[in-house]
C-alpha cells in the first residue's frame, strides 16, 4: 500500500497540473499580466499610491493575491532589477531563495543586497490584514471568521455591518457569535438616530476591549444628542470602575512576578550568604554563567526544546564554577568576611571580563519559546505568559530547594555544620566537603535563575551587576539564613515596587524601598525572620 | 626595599618603554586618539564605534597615509566610568600628544571631557545623536542634534499618522530629559493639550516594564491615536521591546519611535514582534547607495564578521574622520587652531546620498530617515525629508535657549553662546 499511495498522487498532481496548463492557462495568462502591470506600479509608488495599488490588487481576481499581499505585508516583496520582476522572498538569511510573485515559480538563491525590497508601513500592513481578513468572513475555518470579525472591530464600516448582520444570522459557533455581537453593537454607535447610538452604548457598557472604549470615549465627549451622551458616560463609567478593579489585580500580579524574579536571584544567595555566611560578590556573574548557557543551547538546540535542557545545564556549570571558586579560594578565607568579599569581587570582575573575550561585549540574543510568548486570559486578567511560567518555576526551585535542605542527607549535613561547625564535625561530617557541596548548590541554583533572566533582559557581561545588588537586599531584608524569609521578602519587595511605581516613577520607587530597608534594618538589624547559626554568631 | 621594588618597577618599565616608541614613532606619524569605553555597561554600544575609527585609519594609510606621514590610532579605554574619560582625554592630549580625538557616546561623558578638550586646545570629534544645548569651539558635533532627529520624527507621527496622545519615555538622565523638554514645548506649540502628554522616566538598565507598559497600554485606550517617543538608552531598550511583544502592544496600535534604537541594540534582540516600530536615525544600514554597500563590504572585510551590521554613529565618525582628513590637507598641519578654522564649509558626501556640510555652530547639514523595523532586524525607510537639514545647536523650542545661536566662523561673533538680543557672548554653558 505504502508505494501505491504517493504514485496515485503523483498522476493526480500531473493531472491537475495538465488540466490547469490546457483549461485555465489562457483565462490566468491575461489576468497574470494585468497583475504584473499593478505590481510593476506598486513597486515605485509612494504610500498613498501603494494604498491605491492594493485595493486594485484585492478587486482582481487571482489565486495568488493572498500570498503576494502576505509578502508586501511580512517585507518579503522584492524588485529584482536582473530579470525586472517582482519577486517574494523565503527566509532570513543573507542569502535567500526567491521565487516570482506572479508565478509562484522558484528562481534560486541570490544576494538580499540585490533586490530592491518593496516597503510596506504600519499603515498598509493594517489594510492588507482587514482586507485578508475580511476575505475569511465566510471561510469554513473558525479562526479565519473570528480574525474577520476582530478586523471590523478595528475598522468599522457601514458596508461591512450588513455583511456581519448576514453572518450573525447563520454564525454556529459561540465566540463569534458574541464577537459578531459586540461588532455590530460597535456599529449602531456610529448610527444616525440618537436612540439606537444610546441603546448600543448601554450594551457595550463595562466592556473592556480598546476598540469599544474608544469610540465610547468620543462620544461620551462630543454626541450632540444629550441623552446619548449621557448614556455612553454611564456606560463608561461602569467600565471605568471594572478598569479600576482589574487594575489593582495587575498591579498585585506584576508586584508578585516581581518578586518571582527577586528570590531567584536571592535563592542562591540565601544559600551561600544565610546558611554559610560567604559574602558572595560573584553571584551574579554565576547567574550571567546560566543565561550565557541558555544562549548556547539555544545555538544547536530548536528554541521550544532549549529550556529545559539549559535548567539541568546551566546548574551544571554554575555548580561546578561555584565549586571550584570555594576550592580555589573561598575555603582559604572563611571567618574573613571583608577579605572574602573582596577577593569574590575579584572574580566577578574576571568572569565579566573572561565573557566578554569569548563571546564579545555585545548581548547575545536569547529567543522566547512559543509557549512562553504572548498573554493568556485569568479570568478577566490579561496575563503575559513568561512571566507566569517565571512565576511558577520560581515556586518550584524553592520547593525543590526546601526539600534537599530538609529532607535528602546533604541537607541535614548543611544545617548542621551551619548550626555548629564544630560538633558537626564531631559527629563525623566532613565539612570541607560540605562546604564545597553547599557553595556548589547555592551557585548552581543561580545558574538556574540565570535561565529565567535571559527571557526578561539583556544576556551581556553586565547582567549579574544589575542584580546583585537586589538580591543581597533581598536576603538581608527576610533574615540571613532563612529560606522562608527570602520568599516572604522578595515577594513583599516586589509588590510594594510597584504599589509605589504609578505614583512616583521607577526611579523613586526603587529609592523609597532602599530607604525603608535602611531604616527597617536599623530596628531589626537581623531581618523578618533572624536565624540562629554560625552567621549568627559571627 | 625588596617590598616596593615590585610597585613601581612596572610602572618604571612602562614609562620607558612608552617613551622609546613615542621617541621612535614621534617623527613620522600623526597620532590619532580613540576614546571609546571597552569595558563597563556602554562597551556595547562604543566597541564598534572604536573598530570603525581602526579601520579608518587603516584605510587611509593604504590611501599613503596624511600629509606623508602614516597615521597611528592610540586606544584608550575609558571603561563607561565618567571621570576616567576626562582622565583618559587628558592622558591622549599631553601624554600621547594625539592630533585628533574621536570619542565618547553619552552626553555625562562628554560632558566631563569638555573642558579638558578646551583647556588643553585639542579636538574631539562626537559622533552620537544628542540634546544640543552645546557649541564648543573644540568639539565637532557629526551626530544629529534634536532639530535633526526628534522634531522631524514627532512631525511625521502628528501628520503622517494622526498621532495625538504622546508617551514621552526616556532614561533619567540628561538626553533624554533635555530632548523631552524640547519636545514636549514644541508639542504644547502645536496645540496638544496637557492631559494628551504622559511623561516616563526609568533608570539606566531598567528591566521590570510591566507596569510602564501596561500604562502605556492604558493611556493608549482613551479613543486617541497614540504613539510612544522613547529615548530610552542602552540595554534598558531589549527588555522593553520584549515586554511590549509580550503584552500585545502591537506597532499598529501603538507605534514606538525611539532615537536611541539602532541596527546594533536590536541585533541583540529577536525582532519579529516588534515589525513596524520606528526609529528616526540620519543613517540606516538598509538604504541603498553604492557609498554605502562599499563602507558595508570594507566594514565586513574589516572585522571579519559578515552578520555584523553598521549604525548610524559608524557613519558620523566616517564623516567626521574624513572631513578631518580634508581639513588637515587643507590646513597643510595637524595644528589644532589651523584645522579647527579650516574644519568650517568642509563638505563631504553622506554614505545615503547628500552632502555633509561642517557649518560654523560646528555641526552637520544631514537627512533624516524614519525607518520601521523589519523581522530581520533592520529598517525600512518609510519616510525621509526632502533636502539636508541644518544642525541647530541651541534649540528654537525652550524658552531659555531661542534667542542663542553658536557661530565659530564669523570673526564678529566667535563664540557657541551668543545671544542675538542682547549682542553677548555667555561662553561656554557646562550646566
Amino acid at each position: 500500500m505504502p508505494s501505491r499511495t504517493p504514485s496515485r498522487a503523483g498522476f493526480f498532481a500531473l493531472a491537475f497540473a495538465l488540466l490547469a496548463l490546457f483549461g485555465a492557462s489562457p483565462a490566468r495568462a491575461a489576468d497574470d499580466d494585468s497583475v504584473r502591470t499593478i505590481l510593476a506600479q506598486l513597486r515605485d509608488a509612494d504610500f498613498d499610491g501603494k494604498t491605491e495599488m492594493i485595493e486594485k490588487l484585492v478587486a482582481l481576481d487571482h489565486p495568488r493575491i493572498a500570498t503576494i499581499l502576505k509578502a508586501l505585508s511580512d517585507s518579503r516583496l522584492y524588485y529584482q532589477e536582473e530579470g525586472d520582476r517582482v519577486v517574494i522572498g523565503l527566509g532570513d538569511a543573507a542569502d535567500i531563495a526567491i521565487e516570482d510573485a506572479v508565478s509562484g515559480a522558484a528562481l534560486g538563491q541570490v544576494g538580499k543586497r540585490d533586490l530592491d525590497r518593496i516597503t510596506a508601513n504600519n499603515r498598509l500592513r493594517s489594510l492588507i490584514e482587514d482586507r485578508l481578513a475580511s476575505l475569511g468572513l465566510a471561510s469554513a475555518d473558525p479562526r479565519q471568521r473570528k480574525a474577520a470579525v476582530e478586523a471590523f472591530l478595528r475598522n468599522p464600516d457601514p458596508a461591512g455591518a450588513e455583511r456581519l448582520r448576514a453572518r450573525l444570522a447563520v454564525e454556529t459557533d459561540s465566540g463569534i457569535k458574541e464577537l459578531l455581537w459586540l461588532a455590530l453593537a460597535l456599529a449602531d454607535l456610529a448610527s444616525d438616530d440618537a436612540t439606537v447610538r444610546a441603546k448600543a452604548a448601554t450594551a457595550l457598557g463595562g466592556r473592556m476591549e480598546t476598540e469599544i472604549r474608544g469610540p465610547l470615549a468620543r462620544m461620551a465627549a462630543e454626541d450632540g444628542d444629550p441623552a446619548a451622551k449621557e448614556a455612553a458616560r454611564i456606560a463608561l463609567a461602569r467600565t471605568e470602575f471594572r478598569l479600576q478593579m482589574l487594575g489593582w489585580a495587575e498591579t498585585l500580579f506584576f508586584g508578585l512576578s516581581l518578586g518571582s524574579v527577586l528570590i531567584l536571584a536571592a535563592i542562591g544567595l540565601a544559600v551561600t550568604f544565610g546558611v554559610m555566611g560567604v559574602i558572595n560578590m560573584a553571584h551574579g556573574e554565576l547567574m550571567m554563567l546560566g543565561a550565557y548557557t541558555t544562549w548556547l543551547t539555544q545555538q544547536w538546540l530548536p528554541v521550544n526544546w532549549s529550556l529545559p535542557v539549559a535548567v539541568p545545564l546551566a546548574f551544571l556549570v554554575a555548580a561546578l564554577v561555584g565549586i571550584a571558586i570555594e576550592r580555589g579560594i573561598i575555603r582559604f578565607l572563611y571567618g574573613r568576611p571583608l577579605e572574602t568579599l573582596l577577593a569574590t569581587f575579584g572574580v566577578s570582575l574576571i568572569l565579566q571580563q573572561a565573557v566578554r573575550s569569548i563571546f564579545s561585549p555585545l548581548n547575545r540574543s536569547v529567543a522566547t519559546p512559543d509557549w512562553m510568548s504572548g498573554t493568556i486570559l485569568l479570568g478577566p486578567l490579561e496575563v503575559t505568559l513568561n512571566r507566569l511560567v517565571i512565576l511558577g518555576f520560581c515556586i518550584a526551585v524553592f520547593a525543590l530547594l526546601w526539600l534537599a535542605l530538609q529532607r535528602t542527607r546533604l541537607g541535614l549535613e548543611v544545617r548542621a555544620v551551619a548550626q555548629n561547625r564544630a560538633m558537626a564535625r564531631a559527629m563525623g561530617v566532613r565539612s570541607a566537603r560540605v562546604d564545597a557541596l553547599t557553595f556548589g548548590l547555592g551557585s548552581g541554583i543561580a545558574g538556574v535563575a540565570g535561565v529565567a533572566l535571559s527571557q526578561l533582559t539583556n544576556v551581556g557581561p553586565n547582567l549579574g551587576q544589575s542584580y546583585i545588588v537586589d538580591s543581597f537586599m533581598v536576603v538581608v531584608f527576610g533574615g540571613v539564613g532563612n529560606l522562608w524569609g527570602t520568599m516572604v521578602a522578595g515577594l513583599s519587595l516586589g509588590v510594594a515596587n510597584k504599589l509605589l511605581e504609578p505614583w512616583s516613577g521607577a526611579v523613586l520607587a526603587k529609592i523609597l524601598v532602599l530607604v525603608f530597608l535602611i531604616l527597617f534594618i536599623q530596628k531589626r538589624p537581623r531581618g523578618l525572620f533572624p536565624q540562629r547559626g554560625r552567621a549568627a554568631e559571627v | 626595599m625588596t617590598k616596593t621594588m615590585p610597585k613601581f618597577l612596572p610602572w618604571l618599565l612602562g614609562g620607558a618603554l612608552t617613551l622609546g616608541a613615542a621617541l621612535a614613532h614621534a617623527a613620522d606619524t600623526i597620532k590619532v586618539g580613540v576614546l571609546h569605553s571597552l569595558s563597563g555597561t556602554m562597551a556595547i554600544s562604543e566597541t564598534t564605534l572604536k573598530d570603525t575609527v581602526l579601520m579608518l585609519v587603516d584605510q587611509q594609510n593604504k590611501k599613503g597615509g596624511l600629509l606623508g606621514k602614516k597615521l597611528e590610532a592610540v586606544v584608550v579605554d575609558p571603561a563607561s566610568n565618567w571621570p576616567l574619560f576626562a582622565e583618559k582625554a587628558r592622558e591622549l592630549l599631553q601624554k600621547e600628544k594625539v592630533a585628533v580625538v574621536f570619542g565618547c557616546w553619552t552626553s555625562v561623558s562628554r560632558k566631563s571631557v569638555l573642558p579638558v578638550f578646551e583647556e588643553l586646545n585639542g579636538i574631539l570629534f562626537y559622533p552620537v545623536q544628542y540634546e544640543g544645548e552645546e557649541s564648543s569651539r573644540n568639539v565637532f558635533y557629526t551626530g544629529a542634534a534634536p532639530n535633526q532627529q526628534a522634531i522631524p520624527a514627532v512631525d511625521y507621527l502628528m501628520k503622517d499618522l494622526g498621532v495625538k496622545r504622546w508617551v514621552l519615555a526616556g532614561t533619567d538622565y540628561v538626553y533624554p530629559r533635555t530632548t523631552n523638554k524640547i519636545l514636549e514645548a514644541y508639542l504644547k506649540a502645536k496645540g496638544v493639550k496637557d492631559e494628551d502628554i504622559l511623561i516616563n522616566y526609568t533608570p539606566f538598565g531598567h528591566s521590570d516594564w510591566q507596569s510602564i507598559v501596561a500604562d502605556i497600554k492604558k493611556f493608549g485606550s482613551a479613543g486617541k491615536k497614540t504613539a510612544v517617543v522613547s529615548t530610552i538608552n542602552g540595554d534598558a531598550n531589549v527588555p522593553f521591546y520584549k515586554e511590549l511583544g509580550n503584552q500585545g502592544v502591537s506597532a499598529k496600535d501603538i507605534p514606538v519611535v525611539a532615537f536611541s534604537v539602532g541596527e546594533e541594540e536590536l541585533s541583540g534582540i529577536d525582532t519579529k514582534p516588534l515589525v513596524g516600530h520606528l526609529a528616526a536615525w540620519n543613517y540606516f544600514m538598509s538604504i541603498k547607495n553604492k557609498a554605502n554597500d562599499a563602507f558595508i563590504k570594507d566594514w565586513h572585510a574589516f572585522i571579519k564578521n559578515p552578520k555584523r551590521v553598521t549604525n548610524d554613529p559608524m557613519e558620523a565618525h566616517y564623516i567626521g574622520f574624513n572631513m578631518w582628513v580634508k581639513a588637515v590637507e587643507k590646513a597643510k598641519t595637524t595644528d589644532p587652531d589651523k584645522v579647527i578654522d579650516a574644519m568650517i564649509g568642509i563638505e563631504f558626501p553622506n554614505l545615503t546620498g547628500g552632502v555633509a556640510k561642517m557649518l560654523p555652530n560646528h555641526h552637520l547639514t544631514k537627512p533624516v530617515f524614519i525607518g520601521e523595523i523589519q523581522a530581520d532586524g533592520q529598517f525600512d525607510v518609510v519616510w525621509k525629508t526632502k533636502d539636508l537639514v541644518p544642525g541647530d545647536a541651541w534649540s528654537d523650542f525652550l524658552p531659555g535657549s531661542k534667542d542663542i545661536i553658536a557661530d565659530w566662523a564669523d570673526p564678529k561673533i566667535k563664540c557657541g553662546n551668543y545671544n542675538t538680543v542682547t549682542k553677548t557672548c555667555s561662553g561656554q554653558n557646562y550646566k
